[in-house]
């Protein structure tokens, strides 16, 4: 399966992640072979069978609705990077909501 | 041509649960920030989200109550994006198999009936809260995660809506569901019931939607209607000057009282939702729903029926008391304390009722009078202590806090006067001073007799009973 570096760019994007042009390269070859393994799986006669979205035969795991106790606040921000008011302290978010 | 605007809503309901969707922490609301989080909500690897039992029955609940079809089993996916008050990078919600879909909602408006489709209604969690600090220059953004997890109905209608009319009639007949099926407490201020109208414009008789704007920010239902108001000329003025309509998210800026586009990002969002590995998918059997189904509560068309079949209101007047939970509540509250006069108690309905009616967003909980009082004044009234005219005296004072009915008719000296002796004095002087109108009365002009009477719960400052007066005058002059 073909990937080009623009494939691998995109993906980056999405995944924030900021790659040099020759690791964009280096990466499409990779991604390409991944994929191409994964295709193989295309080749199967999958006619008549369910789509699969687990691996697992279970059905409704549910919790009763009961409140538990929650870390407190110092717990919560502990791998916070910058805090603020008891609160994670972030870049500016401009317009969005 | 004219033009026609089309309207269709997102609608976002917190339902009324005690902790998240997928783990033990607290929904409550108004606590200190990021108290109410643990790893799961806080997005740490390694922990693992459990749906919570009552969030799936409430969700059901309100798809059943809107007609779905409920899809078994149902899923959930992940729908990935950036955004800080979103620890994971992606939302747990659905998308291919929605918990309900294919479902209506019949909307009176004015005196027919209006059809709203339902696409579907899925659940889905909440985000967290962004703070923006006011303080000049401030460069930055806090983030407090408590609201992150809580569990959150989409409801997504089709464009079956016209006009503004429609617009809130649907909005009232929806929050009026959502509040008697017990599936949200539908509290707007807090946000806990949110709409995001998606708004288009055609030309009158066109089949074909026009190109629609999904507007965010939508706080009340006062301000989805000026919205509406403001986007559809928005986009009429775009298209006659020659323009088009962009498909986007705006956002409504409440100070300006405009729609504003979001700042296009540079990539179109992507938000590659797959089926949540975490997550197995629930299989909904034929005794749990049915079981879900015996416990919707009587639902608004329900309690209508039964205010008129039972308490005698007519049709009308039973559905303005049972459109809003809260005052169709206090309504049988106030019946409660006294029930001897239904017609009576919902004739004290429409000043709370106009009350409620300046604004969309207010809360039958604030309004200064306890039903238990209106019900204690109906009951004065009924029993000959005070006038209606009176009556209404008093509920004035009851308006400004001065106290139970009783208690302000004794004080102020309210109490009726049925005792002929004491208004005899005032029906002569009145007698002599209008022998005029006496001629007319003797002379067959009946009517005469109401000036009469006028002037004399005048002299006695409304505090005669006017049965008694008008019977007095008559005795009089026949005399």
């Amino acid at each position: 399966m073909e990937f080009t570096r623009e494939d691998v760019r995109k993906i980056a994007v999405l995944a924030r992640l900021d790659l040099t042009d020759a690791q964009m390269d280096h990466y499409a070859g990779q991604l390409g072979r991944i994929l191409a393994h994964v295709d193989k799986l295309g080749e199967l006669n999958t006619e008549g069978v369910e789509p699969t979205s687990h691996s697992l035969r279970l059905v409704n795991v549910l919790r009763e609705d009961e409140p538990r106790p929650s870390l407190p606040n110092e717990a919560a921000l502990a791998n916070a990077p910058e805090q603020e008011l008891g609160c994670f302290k972030v870049p500016p978010i401009i317009q969005e909501m | 041509m004219g033009w026609e605007t089309v309207i269709g809503f997102e609608i976002h309901a917190e339902l009324a649960t005690a902790s998240k969707i997928w783990c033990g922490c607290s929904t409550e609301f108004g606590r200190a920030p990021n108290t109410q989080t643990c790893p799961v909500c806080l997005g740490m690897p390694g922990s693992l989200p459990v749906l919570n039992r009552k969030a799936l029955e409430l969700a059901t609940r309100a798809a059943l109550a809107l007609g779905c079809r409920i899809n078994r089993p149902t899923q959930f996916e992940r729908k990935n994006y950036y955004y800080p008050d979103l620890p994971k990078n992606y939302q747990i919600s659905q998308l291919r198999k929605n918990l309900g879909e294919g479902g209506f909602l019949d909307v009176k408006v004015g005196d027919s009936t209006l059809h709203v489709r339902i696409n579907n209604v899925h659940l889905e969690e909440d985000a967290g809260k962004n703070i923006h600090p006011d303080a000049p220059g401030a460069d930055y953004s806090l983030v407090d995660l408590n609201r992150a997890g809580t569990p959150l109905l989409e409801i997504v209608t089709e464009p079956d809506l016209r006009s503004k009319e429609e617009a809130l009639a649907f909005m009232e007949s929806l929050k009026s569901i959502l509040e008697y099926s017990g599936v949200s407490d539908c509290n707007m201020h807090q946000g806990r019931l949110r709409f995001e109208a998606n708004i288009s414009v055609r030309r009158q008789g066109d089949d074909k939607l026009g190109t629609k704007v999904e507007v965010k920010n939508l706080n009340s239902m006062k301000t989805v209607l000026k919205c509406i108001e403001v986007e559809t000329d928005r986009q009429i003025i775009e298209l006659e000057s020659g323009g088009r309509v962009v498909q986007e998210t705006r956002l409504w800026d409440e100070a300006a009282g405009v729609t504003r586009a979001m700042r296009s990002k540079e990539v179109a969002n992507d938000y590659r939702y797959f089926p949540d590995p975490d997550l197995v998918a629930v299989e909904i059997d034929d005794a749990l729903l049915e079981r879900i189904r015996a416990e919707i509560p009587e639902l608004p068309d329900a309690r209508r029926k039964r205010f008129v079949e039972k308490f005698g209101l007519s049709d009308y007047d039973a559905g303005v008391l049972t459109a809003d939970k809260d005052l169709a509540d206090y309504f049988e509250s106030a019946l409660a304390v006294y029930g001897a006069n239904p017609k009576g108690v919902a004739n004290w309905m429409a000043e709370p009722l106009r009350w409620l009616g300046e604004d969309p967003d207010r809360d039958i909980g604030e309004y200064p009078i306890k039903a238990a009082a209106i019900a204690e004044l109906v009951k004065l009234i009924d029993g000959g202590t005070i006038s209606g005219r009176i009556a209404k005296d008093v509920y004035r004072a009851m308006l400004d806090g001065e106290g139970a009915p009783a208690e302000i008719v004794k004080k102020k000296g309210l109490v009726q006067i049925s005792d002929t002796s004491a208004i005899e004095p005032i029906v002569d002087k009145v007698l002599a001073a209008n022998a005029d109108a006496v001629e007319k009365i003797l002379a067959g002009k009946e009517k005469a007799i109401g000036a009469l009477v006028g002037q004399i719960m005048r002299e006695t400052k409304g505090k005669a009973n006017p049965q008694l007066v008008n019977e007095m005058i008559l005795r009089k002059i026949r005399q």
